[in-house]
């Protein structure tokens, strides 16, 4: 294992060396091989990124990082290095002198990694008062350091405890704690994984805005290759507990030099990318488990060119351009894997509407208060059509699913109807034909599948239930809806949990499908998935689609994924359409102020930095909305006087395209001076009840 | 914990596998990993059995039940005399002497009257903890599904018959209703039942959270098949575990209300729970082994179901 010479590295000691490390996880008595051979070093100063997906030893990487190992990780070999220092040679009391000192981590779920019975100050001031200030002191830095991540009203966070905060505030503090020791070293594991889109891209731009004031070396860990190319120099590219390709972030999503890296970036929809226009390309197979015994090139069993070679010597380091280089046999043969077909594929929508949603509105009774969750909402399904639905979490998106599906009852005057005939309110008093008409596929398909039925029980039951055969006929067709879905006969004898996350969602599909719907809610339906898995799911959806005629309600956080598989979009904000509109317009330019920052929101693999429209503070609660148009609070373009009093109606401004703005269409496409005051700090009350 | 439960079928998960070449590795691996999938299956139930079967702690807990059990069901096995019989040895006479365990003021062999005394104790604790869990886990279920107002006020009854001490609650049943064994097992499910239908409740409030539970709603399925079908399969360990630990208490119940006297039936006949309160005043005239001997035998009892019912817990959580 030779390091990579870098002419061009500076003198300084790197902050991150990571040389050889290999670990592995001690399981049942058995060692089971985690990472092999991980060689990367991360300079003062720099942003480093490793992408990859579940499994692939990237965490681990990240606590080795600051040899934070669980306790039966191993390390065989290697060593960690940072500022010169070695850290597998350290002592027990070193190691915790340098973890107070010179680095810090910051973890994927906020809520975990803060005290719940300690106020955030108090917890803040630890953080000094361990590199030895006094508590008077510590209680300062700590209201500097609450400052410094850009919180809303820092005082007053100070006194309040973890639970009264958002997520993203509470990443903020924990970043706050993290930058206490003015680290040389930063870790992130995974920081924006479990917030909003929103929220997601202010994280990112304050960890950005930071990096240039602390020149502290950034180690960021993502499966979201947006986040990567927005926020870092270099990257990473992780496969089964080695790094398959390093090199500036632009030279390695623009021009991938290993068969993996190519596979994972063919695999999500880039540049605006729709199911017209082609399949998505789908890495086969799924990555090698933990300990799985792989002596060569870690991505053979899934390599569209491996040889001979490649089974029998392990790939040397091959150098690209400056600093770039990829740990592949071929990977001048790079261009004969497969590209995804260009053939267009024809979508059939129909005309005549199947299921409507008649202005519905659902309000919650919570201790007395009114919270309404969905405000007249109005929506239409054609046969075949595809309709995405975003928003921020809390704007109403599951609770329009359930109740089109009968597990809510809409208010009184609205309706969901089925071909113009209205349905029952609650799915146990549907008739047969209304009940098969809706299905749903869940975001979590562990919980959505019962753990202790087989595969064929789940769908045997949908099937008798929702088409009324029954016996050897019911069989065939459970048969028949698995083979459809990929799924092969030994499948249906398994539990869920002895399947893949993505054989999982395809027995959720599978469920979905067995009563021939003609609308089926996909409520993010692919982002618990890795993304060469998602987009085998998006290509089922698609073929399904196609081949049955049936409706989607697509809900997702992901705008390149609604964009790529959805026909028209809605927009919605505290249970409230804003906009909608056929899927190109929407992308075309004339938006409603909230869609127009949602998606400038979006981190882009394609690496276009455009011009964030950042939204100020959090989604207000639905038990208390605003005034006037409910957006107006974190509107960019709010006119005064107006959009705090009167709520707007929705207005056509082009075929088939509405939005809820009081604002022209003039208005609307007048180029945008991003306030200052928005950047810097947020105005409205920030605590959420 | 799950990394040996996935499967990895190479050609199944992906509609674009078939069009790629395949590389000798995939078409070699593809036969072991078609066997793999069903083999996991019931590698993870072999596995669970394994640490159970291996553990200390539960062979020693079945070697001590399985011998209580041996001597309710079968004491003339165990001992040449009857639990009355007047043994040579005479009265008082010391254990490891000319008796195994001494013999009582009575006349009477302890080593015999222990081993008669494990029958009573033995039909009243596991039908009494049965009852309980039956009873318990069906609360539990339709509270922790339904929720609701019916919920709230069960919920309430519950705490209160729980915020009775267990013994006084079971001595006012057994003054009030009599004391034959119907009642006693009947007083000591009811005492169990609160207990149960907690721990079964909030396990079914996680359980009707999960989208399975929604699905099934969404299908227009009815409440009593929701909570028999698709929420009992789930919390059946839970079940499991709930009754081994139960049954301890129950063992322990029965013992101490045949202490106070409270079970009926002839104080001749052998009942460790009895033996223990007709002797224990011995024990400051130096004869501690007629009442020594039967308490340690219910301790042995209570220790060897708990065993058991730990390391089903254990190997059912690993």
């Amino acid at each position: 294992m030779t390091t990579l010479e870098e002419p061009s590295a500076p003198a300084q000691q790197a902050a991150l060396k990571i040389d050889g490390l290999e670990m592995s996880y001690m399981v049942r008595g058995t060692a089971r091989s985690v990472l092999r051979g991980v060689t990367f070093e991360v300079r003062p100063g720099e942003a480093y990124g490793l992408v990859g997906e579940s499994g692939c030893g990237k965490s681990t990487t990240a606590y080795a990082a600051l040899r934070y190992l669980p306790s039966n990780g191993v390390i065989d070999a290697g060593t960690v290095t940072s500022d010169g220092q070695e850290l597998t040679a350290m002592s027990a009391k070193e190691l915790r002198e340098f973890r107070a000192r010179k680095a810090s981590m910051v973890f994927q779920d906020p809520v975990q990694a803060v005290n719940p019975v300690l106020k955030i100050g108090r917890q803040v001031a630890e953080a000094f008062e361990v590199m030895g200030q006094s508590k008077k002191q510590a209680e300062e830095s700590a209201l500097e350091a609450l400052k410094r991540v850009r919180i809303a009203a820092p005082e007053s966070v100070m006194d309040r405890y973890p639970h009264q905060l958002s997520g993203g505030m509470l990443q903020r503090v924990v970043i706050a704690m993290g930058l206490a020791c003015d680290p040389t070293l930063l870790v992130l594991d995974e920081p924006t994984t479990g917030l909003d889109a929103t929220v997601e891209a202010e994280v990112l731009d304050l960890v950005r805005d930071l990096r240039e004031e602390l020149n502290s070396a950034i180690l960021l860990i993502a499966h979201n290759l947006g986040v990567i190319r927005t926020m870092c120099d270099r990257v990473g590219v992780m496969y089964a507990g080695r790094i398959v390709e390093e090199g500036t972030v632009d030279e390695v999503f623009d021009n991938p030099s290993h068969p993996y890296t190519k596979g994972l970036l063919n695999s999500i929809p880039r540049h605006g990318l729709q199911k017209t226009d082609r399949e998505l390309f789908a890495i086969p197979g799924t990555a090698p488990q933990v300990g799985a015994h792989l002596p060569t090139c870690t991505y053979i069993d899934r390599c569209p060119i491996a040889t001979d070679l490649c089974h029998s010597e392990v790939p040397p380091i091959v150098e690209r351009s400056d600093g770039h280089w990829t740990r592949c046999h071929h990977s001048d043969r790079l261009d004969e894997v497969p590209e995804p077909d260009e053939t267009e594929v024809a979508f059939d929508v129909g005309t005549e509407e199947v299921i409507g949603v008649r202005g519905v509105s659902k309000t919650f009774h919570q201790r007395g208060h009114d919270v309404p969750a969905l405000v007249g909402v109005d929506l239409g399904f054609a046969e075949g059509e595809t309709l995405g639905l975003v928003g921020e979490s809390g704007s109403g998106k599951s609770t329009l699913a359930k109740t089109m599906l009968g597990v809510h009852s809409p208010d009184e005057g609205g309706a969901i109807t089925l071909r113009g005939r209205k349905m029952a309110d609650k799915a146990t008093d549907r008739i047969e034909e209304s009940v098969r008409a809706v299905s749903m596929v869940f975001q979590n398909p562990d919980s959505a599948l019962n753990r202790s039925w087989t595969v064929r029980r789940i769908l045997k039951r949908s099937v008798v239930r929702l088409t009324g055969v029954k016996g050897e006929a019911a069989d065939r067709r459970v048969e028949e809806v698995a083979e459809a879905m990929q799924l092969t006969p030994r499948h249906l004898d398994m539990r869920p949990r002895q399947l893949s996350g993505g054989l999982k969602q395809r027995v959720a599909i599978a469920r979905a499908f067995a009563g021939d719907p003609e609308v089926v809610v996909c409520d993010e339906p692919t982002s618990a998935l890795d993304v060469s898995v998602q987009a085998a799911i998006l290509n089922l959806l698609a073929t399904l689609q196609n081949d049955e005629r049936s409706s989607y309600l697509f809900i997702s956080h992901d705008i390149g994924v609604v964009r790529y598989l959805s026909d028209r979009i809605a927009v919605m904000y505290l249970g409230r359409i804003m906009e909608i509109g056929a899927t190109a317009t929407m992308f075309a330019g004339v938006n409603h102020p909230y869609t127009e920052a949602l998606l400038s929101a979006v981190p882009s693999v394609d690496g276009v930095a455009e011009n964030r429209i950042p939204l100020a503070g959090e989604i207000p609660s639905p038990a208390n909305p605003p005034s006037g148009c409910v957006f107006h609070t974190r509107c960019h373009r709010a006119i005064e006087g107006l959009c705090e009093v009167t709520e707007p109606d929705m207005v056509e401004i082009g075929p088939g395209h509405s939005i809820k703005c009081h604002l022209t269409v003039e208005q609307l496409s007048e180029p945008l001076v991003v306030k200052e005051r928005m950047l810097a700090e947020v105005a409205d009350d920030p605590l959420v009840d | 914990m799950s990394d040996s439960a996935k499967p990895t079928p190479p050609s199944a998960n992906d509609p674009s596998a078939s069009t790629t070449p395949t590389s000798p590795a995939a078409s070699a691996q593809a036969p072991p990993t078609s066997n793999e999938g069903k083999a996991s299956r019931n590698q993870i139930r072999r596995e669970q059995r394994r640490v159970l079967f291996r553990s200390p702690a539960f062979i020693v807990g079945c070697l001590i039940v399985g011998f209580w059990i041996l001597a309710a069901v079968f004491p003339s096995l165990l001992t040449t005399f009857g639990e009355k019989d007047f043994v040579p040895a005479g009265s008082n006479s010391e254990p490891f002497g000319d008796s195994w365990l001494g013999t009582d003021s009575s006349g009477w062999d302890v080593y015999t009257r222990v081993i008669y005394g494990a029958r009573p104790i033995l039909i009243v604790a596991p039908i009494a903890t049965a009852a309980a869990i039956v009873v318990g886990t069906l609360l539990g279920l339709v509270m922790g599904y339904y929720r609701g107002l019916v919920d709230e006020i069960l919920s309430r009854i519950l705490e209160a018959l729980l915020s009775i001490p267990v013994i006084l609650m079971a001595i006012l049943v057994v003054v009030t209703f009599g004391n034959s064994r119907p009642v006693i097992i009947g007083t000591i499910g009811l005492l169990f039942v609160p207990a149960i239908t907690r721990t079964i409740r909030s396990a079914a409030i996680a359980e009707a959270d999960l989208d399975y539970v929604t699905s099934a709603k969404m299908r227009g399925e009815s409440g009593f098949f929701i909570v028999t079908r698709e929420i009992l399969p789930n919390v059946v360990g839970l079940v499991v575990v709930e009754l081994t630990v139960r049954l301890g208490y129950a063992i322990f119940t029965y013992a101490t209300l045949a202490f106070l006297g409270q079970t009926g039936g002839n104080f001749t006949d052998a009942d460790w729970g009895v033996d223990v309160a007709s002797n224990f005043n011995q024990i400051v005239n130096d004869r501690w082994w007629p009442s020594i001997w039967p308490a340690a035998a219910i301790a042995s009892l209570v220790i060897g179901v708990n065993l058991i019912a730990d390391s089903i817990d254990k190997a059912l959580k690993s």
